[in-house]
């Protein structure tokens, strides 16, 4: 059919005059294909980020923000509430909620406890190397059972997500309790603990510089390939010079991030003891042991590949999205939306399962208050990196970003000294301000 | 009135649905309805809003279970049971709420439950890009927004976006519901050369319409629905249009005015 009212609204070269108006700026994004709202978050990152340290170096002598120390406990705090971020993306996309992501957390930390530290080494001895892989897998399939469970009743049973999940807070944190009667295990399998970071937890100068490398090697492939599908198939290609500025730009960015990593070393008293237990004659003071990428990071790291390869390239992420977009078109298209909700709740409890692991790794010891609270941040994070709570709409790296965010708030008005009811005004004020600056970005895009 | 070729109505039936039966708790929506539909044959379905026309119809694109009944493709008895069986069989629909998603860009919807993949078995975008540019060029040369999501297209585009995909693969059975309601004249008029041209093609195609002038245009065949039930099925050469109005206001058939 021709349309004939907007024929004339979309030549396809504008007029020169029309192109000249345009700024340099929107060229830039023009040509790069970046995205508006990730450069504003990067953008309220960046502020946030020399905000804090500001303020540390004007009031109280000295910033703390900027420092490789704080950033890299900053990447390990961000790990935790970053994984599940990534399924709450799925869930939110597709118009729901879950709000029993913490109790989950809480309940397979405290499963995954009892398992390695009660169980597996009655059979299998304490220590042996295949402990923390069974109790990891076993709290990853715990997860996606409840999560699973879960979404059948959401699905099948038609109950809002909202209640299943509420429900699901309450019930699974009881749970926690009843099943360890309260008590705290500890400590955790040695090797376990090392999921969770620290000095011993993390890969090392060597080993970061591997991680930057292999990272390096996939934006370059990224953008090669999509160059290549481009020209196959005689699409309009980016620019030479926006194409290698991407690459530049993600190679440095990750280079930077080595480099951080690498130039924070161990503390004294950790360096001590491995020089100690490794029988090493050197002075402590002279031996720099860099941490490199904390292994909890690395997980997020692949957690967020794999997520962002499983929306954007399979067609369980294309239904995702449909779903989201108009459920009943989806059903129409002959797709099954109701085991697809079972598939996506799964996977977020999955995730939590995954989340459990870091959190108590890093902690070495499994409490039931684990997690409390951490639903409220993982919704933040996923809405604050552009998940529309309408449906339809949203990335994991967005995601990822926007629980980088949440936690550097959180970490930097520790670091200059609020107490901690402050902490929840502004953290609660800033969700709803994202919200409500998302919704006038979309209303300005329409 | 349509200056068609006469249909050839003595071979099988494309599709044949016999003694259809819906109900939703306790109102009978489609009451023991029997319609044919032949090769090349524009068969269309009227009836007041709650007649039951949309609900028959979907039965046969898999969207709803019938209680009883039994539908025959090319003569052989077909199960229908979700969408995609009636994907099988070839039978397209065009549904009056487009059914898009609106977030996603054409090619997506296009090929949305029947994606295009890589060797690899990933979805292959530039692959579907590359088709529905093709297909598009076709059915609507002056589509160009293939980029951006289909809520920021008008009504006529995303119809072409909608009938694109029932076009795109092979449909022999289509299923238009009320295709031109929310369209302007002159789109009204694409979609009835669309019509005519899927028409010469051997397509059987189901017209769901409130209106009886499109109808008696397009159609070969009129089938009128009232509360649920059948009132009639009848040539359109046979009929004027207070015959049909009659049927679909009273009920009653246009041999029994006469008597």
């Amino acid at each position: 059919m021709t349309d004939t009212t907007n024929a004339p609204a979309a030549p396809s070269n504008p007029p020169p005059s029309q192109a000249a108006r345009k700024g340099a700026w929107s060229r830039f994004l023009t040509a790069t294909e970046l995205d508006t709202r990730l450069i504003g978050m990067v953008a309220a990152l960046i502020l946030i980020w020399g905000g804090f340290h500001m303020y540390g170096v004007l009031v109280n002598g000295q910033g703390f923000f900027l420092t490789p120390r704080n950033l890299w406990n900053l990447s390990v705090q961000t790990a935790s509430i970053g994984i599940m971020a990534t399924g709450m993306v799925l869930v939110i996309i597709t118009r729901h909620i879950d709000l029993s992501v913490g109790s989950i957390l809480g309940f397979t930390a405290i499963l995954m406890g009892m398992m390695q530290v009660n169980i597996l080494p009655q059979y299998l001895g304490l220590g042996h190397p295949a402990i923390w892989i069974i109790t990891v897998v076993f709290g990853i399939i715990c997860g996606m059972m409840i999560g699973g469970f879960q979404g059948a009743l959401v699905a099948y049973g038609g109950i809002p997500a909202f209640i299943v999940t509420l429900g699901g807070l309450l019930v699974w944190r009881g749970c926690a309790f009843l099943v360890a009667r309260g008590e705290t295990i500890s400590p955790v399998d040695a090797t376990f603990s090392l999921l969770g970071g620290g000095p011993y937890g993390s890969v090392g100068a060597t080993g970061s510089w591997i991680v930057g490398l292999i990272i390096c090697a996939g934006i370059v492939f990224m953008i090669v390939n999509g160059r290549r599908q481009r020209t196959k198939f005689e699409f309009a290609k980016r620019p030479y010079w926006a194409d290698t500025f991407l690459a530049v730009l993600g190679c440095a960015a990750t280079v930077g991030a080595v480099l951080l990593v690498n130039s924070y070393y161990w503390p004294k008293g950790i360096v001590k003891q491995y020089i100690a237990a490794n029988d090493l004659n050197v002075e402590a003071e002279t031996l720099f042991i860099s941490h490199g990428f904390a292994i909890p990071v690395l997980v997020l790291v692949v957690v967020a590949v794999t997520m962002n390869f499983v929306m954007n390239n399979t067609r369980f992420g294309r239904y995702v999205f449909a779903i989201g977009g108009n459920p009943e078109a989806a059903a129409l298209a002959g797709i099954d939306t109701k085991w697809m909700t079972v598939k996506i709740f799964a996977i977020m409890g999955g995730l939590a399962g995954l989340s459990a692991v870091v959190a108590s790794a890093r902690l070495n010891s499994a409490t039931n208050a684990l997690g409390t609270l951490d639903e409220l941040y993982v919704i933040a994070a996923a809405v604050i990196g552009g998940t529309s709570l309408a449906g339809g709409v949203g990335t994991i790296f967005g995601a990822i970003l926007g629980a980088l965010v949440m936690q550097s708030l959180q970490s930097g008005m520790v670091l200059i000294g609020f107490d901690a009811g402050m902490q929840q005004v502004v953290v609660g004020s800033v969700l709803v301000l994202a919200v409500f600056l998302d919704i006038l970005y979309r209303r300005k895009s329409k | 009135m349509s200056a068609n070729t006469p249909i050839d109505r003595t071979g099988t039936p494309l599709v044949e649905m016999r003694n259809m039966s819906i109900s939703f708790g306790g109102i009978q929506a489609v009451d023991d309805v029997s319609i044919d539909l032949y090769p090349g044959e524009v068969v269309g379905l009227l009836g007041h809003n709650g007649a039951g026309k949309s609900t028959l119809i979907k039965i046969l694109s898999g969207a709803y279970a019938a209680d009883s009944g039994e539908i025959y493709v090319n003569g052989e008895k077909a199960t229908i049971d979700n969408p995609r069986d009636a994907r099988t069989y070839n039978i397209e629909t065009i549904y009056q709420t487009l059914a898009l998603a609106d977030n996603l860009d054409a090619a997506s919807n296009l090929f949305l439950g029947r994606e295009l993949t890589t060797k690899f078995g990933m979805v292959d975008d530039a692959q579907m890009e590359a088709e529905c540019r093709k297909i598009m060029h076709r059915l609507n040369p002056n589509f160009r927004k293939f980029s951006e999501p289909v809520s920021a297209l008008s009504g006529g585009q995303r119809q072409s976006v909608a009938i694109a995909r029932a076009v795109y693969f092979d449909a022999k059975i289509l299923i238009m519901d009320e295709p031109t309601a929310a369209l302007g004249p002159q789109e009204t008029q694409m979609v009835a050369e669309l019509v005519q041209e899927l028409k010469r093609q051997g397509l059987g195609i189901f017209l769901i319409s409130h209106d009886i002038a499109d109808v008696m245009e397009l159609c070969d065949r009129v089938s009128v629905m009232k509360n649920g039930q059948l009132v009639g099925t009848e040539k359109v050469e046979d009929v004027t249009d207070d015959d049909i109005l009659g049927m679909i206001i009273l009920g009653k058939k246009p041999g029994a005015k006469a008597a």
